[in-house]
């Protein structure tokens, strides 16, 4: 599956590349495609003992090989996100709601920013909101709900004024740009939902 | 918009070989850091307190080009624009650290501040004690009542410099740290920018501006500014910068100052010193002392258009660090 989550990401480099042009520095694209693809290269020649050992080794990945706040942000959700989830061996929806719950906690420690500062905190934070209320639901069910979920984060964050990041000196400037880190997360989610959907 | 012509290799190569020659212009005084984009001096001495600084690459003489003889210990570089990652920054303390400490001396970005923070718990956990002073100069990035908001640019040249000297003469982290901190604390930058840098993974622009526009605080990333107006002449623009900067701190009569005019990346030195002449008159009518004033490019975006201005503020104790010699690619002092 996060081999899936990898391709996708690499593919759409430029849609990334181009929403950092207008309110960063344009390098958010190239940043997840380089640490996606180390993962996409680690996950094919290693094997992981469990869920946790398998999120926190890409999320080691990403901090050291996609680098800049890129890296540092997404690299610390999976790291964080792992926390929990040492002893499981498969992906269901209690682990999705772990994964979310404890990666958006980390990612708020490392990063400082909250809900509506117009950062990928806010596609996560509904997310990760909407993952807990399906967490006994089928897994293809939940994930395809909290994509959505971060989907509608990521759009409504579109209307704010950045406080948290580059984009932060532009103030009113920032607004009607999407976030480029808000339109990453909602990748993978919508990556992820892709594949079990299509597994299942 | 055409891309920009760079002379490069593979552009995925740009940082190693740009540290590569930077060590190889060091004759010796600089050296890799293993596996890692990093340089460092050859002869840090045993119980000296480490300066390490850094952040993304790409703003070139900006950091490697500040490490040397009483200036930067390390500078542990990312890739373009993008903060180091904190195995590199990692790998760089334990190459500078001598057993006093680490000063880690950054920009204050938001992936800097992070990817800093990581490599301090990771130093920390090997017994590396280190503390952190962020350079926040940009009077354009954000009002004062926000000042760690604000982002680092030129500025860090200055307090580099006054670091680096403290940290040969001091041998306690956190006295270094303090000085570095004050430096840090007198330090204003005003920037403006007349065309955009690019990426030289994309080769292109990071934002675009009319043939006749400028654009007023200009981030050193290419973020974009705050404001943009018409190109007007070289007074006007010096008078706008110089007035934003003074009115910061404040700046009074009677203050002594170091002045630098920094090339953005392209901007030619005649420019810089119509430049440099005007900000001289308005500071001389002010009231203002210049005790050295600094020219060229230090902290670059590419081949950016445009300048900016710094000033220090000067007491006995910056003015004597300031003073101190230094030997380095991009600055070179006694």
């Amino acid at each position: 599956m996060l081999v899936h989550v990898a391709c996708q990401m690499i593919a759409r480099t430029d849609e990334l590349t181009h929403a950092d042009q207008a309110t960063g520095d344009g390098d958010h694209g190239i940043a997840m495609a380089r640490g996606f693809e180390a993962v996409r290269d680690q996950l094919g020649s290693h094997t992981y003992q469990d869920l946790g050992a398998l999120l926190k080794a890409v999320g080691m990945t990403l901090i050291s090989q996609a680098g800049g706040a890129s890296g540092a942000v997404f690299g610390t959700l999976f790291v964080g996100g792992s926390r929990n989830l040492a002893d499981k061996s498969t992906f269901d929806s209690g682990s999705l709601a772990s994964f979310l719950g404890d990666g958006m906690q980390a990612v708020q420690e490392r990063g400082k920013a909250r809900p509506g500062d117009k950062t990928m905190v806010d596609a996560l934070a509904p997310a990760a909101q909407c993952s807990q209320e399906m967490a006994a639901a089928p897994l293809e069910k939940a994930i395809v709900a909290v994509a959505a979920a971060a989907g509608r984060g990521e759009e409504a964050a579109r209307a704010l004024v950045a406080r948290v990041g580059k984009a932060k000196t532009l103030g009113e400037r920032s607004r009607n740009h999407p976030d480029p880190g808000a339109i990453s997360f909602t990748i993978i989610l919508q990556a992820m939902a892709e594949f079990i959907v299509d597994a299942g | 918009m055409l891309k920009s012509k760079k002379i490069l290799n593979d552009p995925r190569h740009v940082v190693p070989e740009l540290l590569e020659g930077v060590v190889a212009a060091a004759h010796g005084r600089l050296a890799l850091v293993d596996g890692a984009t990093a340089v460092v001096r050859t002869t840090i001495a045993p119980g000296k307190v480490a300066l390490l600084i850094g952040g993304g690459s790409g703003h070139e003489p900006l950091f490697p080009g500040l490490v040397g003889d009483g200036m930067a210990d390390g500078a542990a570089c990312g890739h373009i624009f993008a903060a180091p990652s904190p195995d590199v920054i990692l790998a760089a303390t334990r190459a500078v650290h001598r057993g006093k400490g680490v000063l880690y001396l950054y920009g204050n970005y938001a992936g800097d501040n992070m990817n800093f923070d990581m490599a301090a718990e990771l130093a920390a956990q090997e017994g590396i004690v280190t503390r952190t002073v962020r350079v926040w100069d940009d009077v354009a990035s954000a009002p004062p009542e926000r000042m760690d908001d604000r982002r680092g640019i030129a500025g860090d040249l200055l307090v580099v410099k006054v670091a680096g000297a403290a940290a040969l003469v001091l041998n306690d982290l956190d006295e270094v740290a303090r000085v570095a901190t004050k430096a840090r604390d007198q330090t204003r930058t005003m920037g403006v920018a007349l065309s955009a840098g690019s990426i030289p993974e994309t080769g292109e622009p990071t934002f675009t501006l009319g043939a006749d526009e400028i654009e007023i605080g200009m981030g050193l990333h290419g973020e974009p500014g705050v404001t943009r107006g018409k190109l007007c002449t070289a007074d006007e623009l010096v008078q706008e910068m110089i007035t934003r900067i003074i009115a910061d701190l404040p700046f009074q009569a009677g203050d002594e100052v170091c002045l630098l005019v920094n090339d953005l990346g392209s901007t030619t030195w005649m420019e810089m010193l119509i430049v440099a002449r005007h900000a001289h008159r308005l500071l001389r009518d002010m009231g203002i002392v210049i005790k050295d004033t600094q020219i060229g490019s230090f902290c670059t975006c590419q081949e950016m258009a445009g300048v900016s201005l710094t000033l220090m503020k000067l007491d006995e104790e910056l003015w004597r660090y300031y003073e101190m010699p230094a030997r380095s690619l991009a600055f070179v002092k006694g």
